[in-house]
C-alpha cells in the first residue's frame, strides 16, 4: 500500500498526558503521563485491555474530555488550553466520531442523522454522497430501528465523514458487529482514509484490526507499552478474527 | 426546509406523546381555570354595568313616608343630581290556595311611559298595561317562572288592607330586582317573593299617595359622590318621614350580586394560581427527569460540535412546545368554559343579555407561568448536564458510592427479600428524587382534600344554620312592630308548641370611616329557638348592655370587643346610639348584629315591641298553623325553615358555589396526572433494571413489584403529607369562597379526607395497572440493549 499522503507535521502530539478519575484511595489513573506523536493521514490502531486508557486518550484528543495534567496538541493548537467554546468549534470543524453502539438519533432517518452534522459544518459533502460512500444510498430513508447493526455503524461513519473531518475517532467501531460485518465497516474506514486523507484513530480489543493500520499503539495500565509501524498492511477483507 | 434537529424535536414529541399529553393537560387545566374564572368575572361585571346603564338603575334611593310631588323638583335642583323621579311603593300579600303560605310582594308604580327615565323595565312576555285597565299589572319574570304564571293569568292580592284581583298583562325583568329576598330573610328566593308593577294612579289610590310619593329615585351627574347628595337629602326629607337615603351599592339586589361577583373574583385570584403553581411544579419534576434521560443524546450532540446554547435551545423548544400547546388548549378551553359558565350565570343573575369580556391579563399571566415553569425546570437540569464534558455525558452516570452510607436495607436483610430491599434502597438512596415524587402526589392529594373539605364546609354551613342555630320550624314577621301580646296570641294558636320574639331594626353601623347598612336583631337574653353561637359552637347569652357583632361585620367595621360603635337607627325616632361592642358571634349567613331585645327596645324608647317570632309547631298540624297565622291581621308573612334551607342549598349549588364542582373535577384530574406521571417516570428510569431481573429469572409479577412497590411506598408517604398540605390549602380556598352573604367554615371531616385518600389510591391503582401493562408488553432484550 502506498503512503503517499503522509504529511510531515504530526496530527497529534502529547506530553505527560494524565487523567485521574475520582480522588483519594478510590482514584483511578486512566492515563499516566502519555507522550506520543501521530503523523497526519495515518490509520492508527490503539490496542489494549479494558481500562488501559485508550478510550480516555481518544476522548481527550477528540475534545470530549479534559486531561488532569499534561498537554496535547492538534497540529499546532494546544487542545488542553482551549475553553469549552473553542473545543466545540474544534469538534465541529475537524473531528468525526464513530462509537461502538453507533449512537444514532433513533428519531431521525439515516439521511437525517447525517444532515444533523452537515448542517453545522462549513464545507460538508452532500449527505447522500456520504451514505453512498458507505454503501447505504438506498437505505437513506430508513430509521435506525430498521437497519442492521452493521448498517447502523456505516450510517454512523457516514455521519462522521460527511463534514470532511481532519481526523476520525472510532471507539470500538466493530465491537458490536459480527466478523463479516466488521470487515465491511473496516473497509469503509480504509476507503475514507485513502480517498479523503483523513487521519483515523481506532480503539479496539480486536488485535487483528492492527494488521490494516499504519501504526499500532499498545496500551497497558494507562501507559503506551509500544509503538509499531506496519511496513505492509492487510486489506480489511483479508483480516481474520 | 426543516432542520434535522427540529425533525428530531417533532419525532421526540411523538415518542413522548403520552407523557407530553399528561403534562400538557395539567398545564391546560391550570390555565383553563384561570382564564375561565377571570373571563367570567369580567363578563359578569361588564354585563351588570351595561345592564344598569341601559336600564338606568337609580344611583340613590330615597325612601320617605309620604312627601308631596313638588319635593321632586327641589331634589332635582340639588347640585350633583341629574334626574329625580318619585314613585309609590308598598307591601302586598298574594293569595295562595288553602294550605300554602301567602306570598309576600312589593308593589311599585310603573315608570311614567312618557317622562320616566329611571329603573326601566325589560319586557320578557306580554305587553305593558293599557292605561285605564286598572286591573292589569306587570309581574316580575323570575317569580312568574318559579310559580308557572303567564300573561293572561289572574291572581288576588291584598294591598293596604284591600283585596283585589289582578290580570297579568306582561312579565318583566328589572335591574333593581335581579335577586329578591323575602323580608326578614337573607337568602334570595324567586318563588317566595313577588314584585308587582301597577300604573301610578292605581298605586296612588291604593296606598293613599295622590299627589305624593314615598320613594324618590335619583341619578347623579358624572363624578358626583353619592354621600355628598345624601348628606343634603336626609335633613331635607326628614320631616316627610325619610328613613335615610342610600346609594346603589347598598341596594339589596345589587348588594347580593356584588357579593357574588366579589366572591367569584376573589376565588379567581386565589385558586387558579394554586392550581397553576402545582401544575408548574409537576412540570418541573417531569421535565427534569426527561432531560436527565436524554443525557446520552445531549453528549452526542456536543460531540458533533453543537454548542451548549444550541443544545439547550433544542430541549427548551421541546418543553416550550408542550407548555405552549397546553397553555393554548387551556386558554381556548377557558374561554369556552367561561362563556358556558357566563350563559349559566346569565340565567342565574337574570341578565337580559351578556357582554362577553375576556381578561387579557389572565392569558399573559397563565402563559408566562406555564413557560416560566417549563423552562425553569429544564434549564435547572440542563445546566447540570452542561457542566459535564461530552465524554462524561455519553457515559452512564457513575454509580454513586454508597459503601460508607447508612443502608437500612442491609440492616433489614434478614426480614426483607431482595426485591423489597431494592425498593427500600431506591427510596433511601435517591431522597431528592423520591421527595419530588412524594411532594407531587401530595400536592394532588392536597388539591383533592381542600376541594372536598370545602364541599363539607358548604354542608356544614347549611347544618349549623338550620339545625344548631335556627331550631324553629317557622318564622312569622309582622307588618309593623307589635306589642309582645302578639307573641302570646301566636302561642295560643293550636299546634304551636313555643314562640320566641324577635325585633328587627334597620340601622347604619359606623366605626370611623367604616360603615355598614344592616339590621340589629333583638333576641331574648337566652334564645332557645334561634340561637347565636360563638366560634366553639356554644350558644351565646345576650349581654344586658352593648351589642354583639357577627364576625364578618366586625371585620368590615374593623372593630373589636370593648370598642364603641355608632348605631344610626333608621326607623321611628331615628336615634343615634353609642354602644359598646360586647362580643363577636359566629354566623355563617349574613352579617347581622344582635342585642338583648329589652335593651334594644329601651334604647329605641319603644318598650315591649316585637317584629316577629320564631315558632316550633306540631309537625302534624303545620298546615293548619300556617293557615291560621296567615289570616291574622298583623302578619306580613310566614316562612317555613325548610323553604329557607332549600333556597340556600339552591343558591350554593347553582351560584358561584357551583364552581367548586368544576374545581373538584380539575383536582381529581390533576391528581391522576401527577400519579400517572410519577409511575411512568419510574418505569422509564428502571426499565433496564426490571429487564435484568426478568433475564435473571424473576417472574413478571416479581419484577413489577420492584417498580410498583416503589410507587406504593411513594403514595403511602404522600397520603399523610397531602392531608397536612390540604389543611393549609383549605384555608386559602375557603377564604376565597366566603362572601358577605355566606361564610364557609373549615371542616376537616373524616369523610372528605377519606374520599380524597380514595381518589389518590384509585389513581395509583389505575396508574399502576397501566404501567404494569406496558411493562409486560416490553421486550426484555430491547430494554437491555437500550443504552443508559
Amino acid at each position: 500500500m502506498a503512503n503517499s499522503d503522509i504529511k510531515t507535521h504530526p496530527a497529534f502530539r502529547s506530553v505527560g498526558l494524565t487523567k485521574v478519575y475520582g480522588d483519594g484511595p478510590t482514584a483511578v489513573h486512566a492515563l499516566r503521563g502519555v507522550d506520543m506523536e501521530i503523523p497526519s493521514g495515518e490509520i492508527v490502531v490503539l490496542l489494549g485491555p479494558s481500562g488501559s486508557g485508550k478510550s480516555t486518550l481518544l476522548n481527550i484528543l477528540g475534545g470530549l474530555d479534559r486531561p488532569t495534567d499534561g498537554q496535547a496538541w492538534f497540529q499546532n493548537t494546544d487542545l488542553t488550553a482551549m475553553n469549552d467554546r473553542n473545543l466545540t468549534l474544534y469538534r465541529r470543524d475537524h473531528v468525526g466520531f464513530v462509537f461502538q453502539f453507533y449512537n444514532l438519533m433513533p428519531s431521525l432517518t439515516a439521511l437525517e442523522n447525517v444532515e444533523l452534522v452537515t448542517e453545522i459544518s462549513d464545507n460538508p459533502m452532500e449527505p447522500s454522497q456520504a451514505l453512498e460512500m458507505v454503501g447505504l444510498k438506498d437505505r437513506a430513508h430508513h430509521f435506525p430501528a430498521e437497519l442492521s447493526g452493521g448498517e447502523q455503524q456505516r450510517v454512523a461513519i457516514a455521519r462522521a465523514i460527511a463534514k470532511r473531518p481532519t481526523v476520525l475517532f472510532c471507539d470500538e467501531p466493530t465491537g458490536a458487529l459480527d466478523s463479516q460485518t466488521g470487515r465491511s465497516v473496516l473497509r469503509v474506514l480504509r476507503d475514507v482514509n485513502q480517498s479523503l486523507g483523513t487521519t483515523i484513530m481506532i480503539v479496539t480489543h480486536a488485535a487483528a484490526t492492527a494488521q490494516m493500520a499504519h501504526r499500532v499503539l499498545r496500551f497497558s495500565d494507562g501507559e503506551i507499552l509500544s509503538v509499531e509501524i506496519n511496513e505492509t498492511r492487510l486489506d480489511p477483507g483479508e483480516i481474520e478474527w | 426546509m426543516v432542520s434535522p434537529l427540529n425533525r428530531k424535536l417533532l419525532r421526540d414529541l411523538r415518542r413522548l406523546k403520552t407523557q407530553a399529553a399528561a403534562i400538557g393537560a395539567v398545564i391546560a387545566l391550570g390555565v383553563l381555570l384561570m382564564v375561565m374564572m377571570s373571563g367570567l368575572v369580567n363578563t359578569l361585571e361588564e354585563t351588570r354595568r351595561a345592564y344598569y346603564d341601559r336600564y338606568r338603575l337609580a344611583e340613590v334611593f330615597v325612601p320617605v313616608t309620604r312627601a308631596p310631588e313638588r319635593m321632586i323638583e327641589r331634589i332635582a335642583a340639588l347640585p350633583g343630581v341629574a334626574v329625580a323621579e318619585g314613585r309609590v311603593t308598598g307591601s302586598a300579600l298574594i293569595d295562595t290556595p288553602a294550605g300554602e303560605l301567602p306570598i309576600r310582594a312589593q308593589a311599585l308604580s310603573l315608570p311614567d311611559p312618557d317622562k320616566g327615565q329611571l329603573n326601566q323595565l325589560y319586557l320578557t312576555a306580554g305587553r305593558v298595561p293599557i292605561a285605564g285597565h286598572s286591573a292589569e299589572v306587570l309581574l316580575l319574570d323570575g317569580f312568574a317562572t318559579a310559580r308557572g304564571l303567564v300573561p293572561g293569568d289572574q291572581f288576588a292580592a291584598t294591598m293596604n288592607g284591600t283585596k283585589r284581583t289582578f290580570r297579568i298583562a306582561g312579565l318583566v325583568r328589572s335591574p333593581e330586582f335581579l335577586f329578591t329576598t323575602p323580608p326578614g330573610e337573607l337568602v334570595p328566593d324567586d318563588a317566595r317573593f313577588a314584585v308587582i308593577w301597577l300604573p301610578r294612579a292605581d298605586m296612588a289610590a291604593l296606598y293613599d299617595m295622590e299627589g305624593a310619593f314615598n320613594e324618590a329615585l335619583i341619578s347623579l351627574m358624572p363624578n358626583t359622590v353619592p354621600a355628598s347628595v345624601i348628606a343634603v337629602l336626609d335633613p331635607m326629607l326628614s320631616r316627610f318621614g325619610g328613613t335615610g337615603a342610600y346609594a346603589q351599592p347598598d341596594q339589596a339586589s345589587n348588594k347580593f350580586i356584588s357579593e357574588e361577583i366579589r366572591g367569584l373574583a376573589s376565588t379567581s385570584q386565589s385558586i387558579p394560581p394554586i392550581f397553576l403553581g402545582i401544575a408548574a411544579f409537576l412540570l418541573y419534576i417531569v421535565v427534569s427527569r426527561l432531560v436527565q434521560a436524554e443525557r446520552g443524546q445531549i453528549g452526542l450532540l456536543k460531540a458533533f460540535g453543537y454548542s451548549g446554547i444550541e443544545v439547550s435551545l433544542h430541549y427548551l423548544k421541546l418543553v416550550l412546545v408542550i407548555a405552549c400547546a397546553g397553555a393554548t388548549a387551556g386558554a381556548l378551553g377557558g374561554i369556552a368554559a367561561g362563556n358556558a359558565m357566563a350563559v349559566f350565570y346569565q340565567a342565574y343573575f337574570k341578565f337580559p343579555f351578556l357582554v362577553f369580556q375576556v381578561d387579557p391579563r389572565a392569558f399573559v399571566i397563565s402563559f408566562a407561568a406555564a413557560i416560566f415553569a417549563a423552562s425553569g425546570g429544564s434549564l435547572f437540569v440542563l445546566r447540570r448536564v452542561f457542566a459535564l464534558t461530552p465524554a462524561e455525558a455519553m457515559r452512564p452516570p457513575t454509580p454513586p458510592d454508597y459503601s460508607h452510607r447508612f443502608d437500612p436495607a442491609r440492616s433489614l436483610k434478614d426480614w426483607l427479600d431482595q426485591p423489597s430491599r431494592m425498593v427500600l434502597r431506591r427510596l433511601t438512596r435517591h431522597p431528592g428524587r423520591m421527595g419530588g415524587a412524594i411532594l407531587g402526589v401530595a400536592c394532588g392529594m392536597a388539591l383533592s382534600v381542600s376541594t372536598l373539605t370545602m364541599m363539607s364546609g358548604f354542608t356544614r354551613t347549611v347544618d349549623l344554620t338550620f339545625t344548631v342555630m335556627d331550631r324553629s320550624d317557622m318564622a312569622v314577621t309582622f307588618a309593623l312592630p307589635r306589642s309582645t301580646n302578639a307573641v302570646y296570641n301566636l302561642r295560643r294558636v293550636p299546634g304551636v308548641k313555643s314562640a320566641e320574639p324577635v325585633r328587627y331594626v334597620p340601622v347604619i353601623l359606623r366605626n370611623g370611616p367604616h360603615s355598614y347598612r344592616g339590621t340589629v336583631e333583638g333576641r331574648p337574653s337566652s334564645p332557645v329557638l334561634n340561637r347565636v353561637i360563638d366560634e366553639q359552637v356554644r350558644p351565646i347569652t345576650m349581654p344586658p348592655r352593648g351589642i354583639l357583632l357577627a364576625q364578618p361585620l366586625a371585620d368590615i367595621l374593623k372593630i373589636a370587643p370593648g370598642d364603641i360603635i355608632s348605631v344610626e337607627v333608621r326607623t321611628g325616632r331615628q336615634p343615634v346610639l353609642q354602644l359598646p361592642v360586647a362580643g363577636i358571634a359566629q354566623t355563617l349567613l349574613g352579617a347581622p348584629a344582635f342585642m338583648e331585645i329589652g335593651a334594644l327596645n329601651r334604647a329605641l324608647k319603644e318598650p315591649g315591641r316585637v317584629s316577629g317570632a320564631f315558632l316550633t309547631v306540631d309537625s302534624d298540624q303545620a298546615d293548619a298553623v300556617a293557615a291560621a297565622i296567615k289570616d291574622m291581621p298583623a302578619v306580613a308573612g310566614v316562612s317555613r325553615k325548610n323553604d329557607q334551607r332549600d333556597a340556600l342549598v339552591r343558591i350554593m349549588n347553582t351560584g358561584p358555589g357551583s364552581v367548586r364542582f368544576v374545581m373538584l373535577a380539575v383536582a381529581a384530574i390533576i391528581t391522576f396526572g401527577i400519579v400517572y406521571n410519577a409511575a411512568r417516570i419510574a418505569l422509564a428510569e428502571r426499565s433496564r433494571d426490571i429487564a435484568s431481573l426478568r433475564v435473571m429469572g424473576f417472574s413478571k409479577g416479581e419484577a413489577a413489584f420492584v417498580l410498583l412497590g416503589e410507587l406504593g411506598a411513594v403514595i403511602l408517604i404522600a397520603l399523610p403529607v397531602g392531608l397536612l398540605m390540604g389543611r393549609g390549602l383549605t384555608y386559602l380556598i375557603v377564604k376565597g369562597f366566603s362572601t358577605d352573604i355566606y361564610q364557609i367554615p373549615v371542616v376537616h371531616s373524616p369523610a372528605s379526607q377519606g374520599l380524597a385518600t380514595t381518589v389518590v389510591v384509585l389513581a395509583a391503582l389505575l396508574s399502576g395497572w397501566l404501567v404494569k401493562r406496558d411493562m409486560d408488553r416490553a421486550d426484555m432484550i430491547d430494554a437491555l440493549k437500550t443504552r443508559e
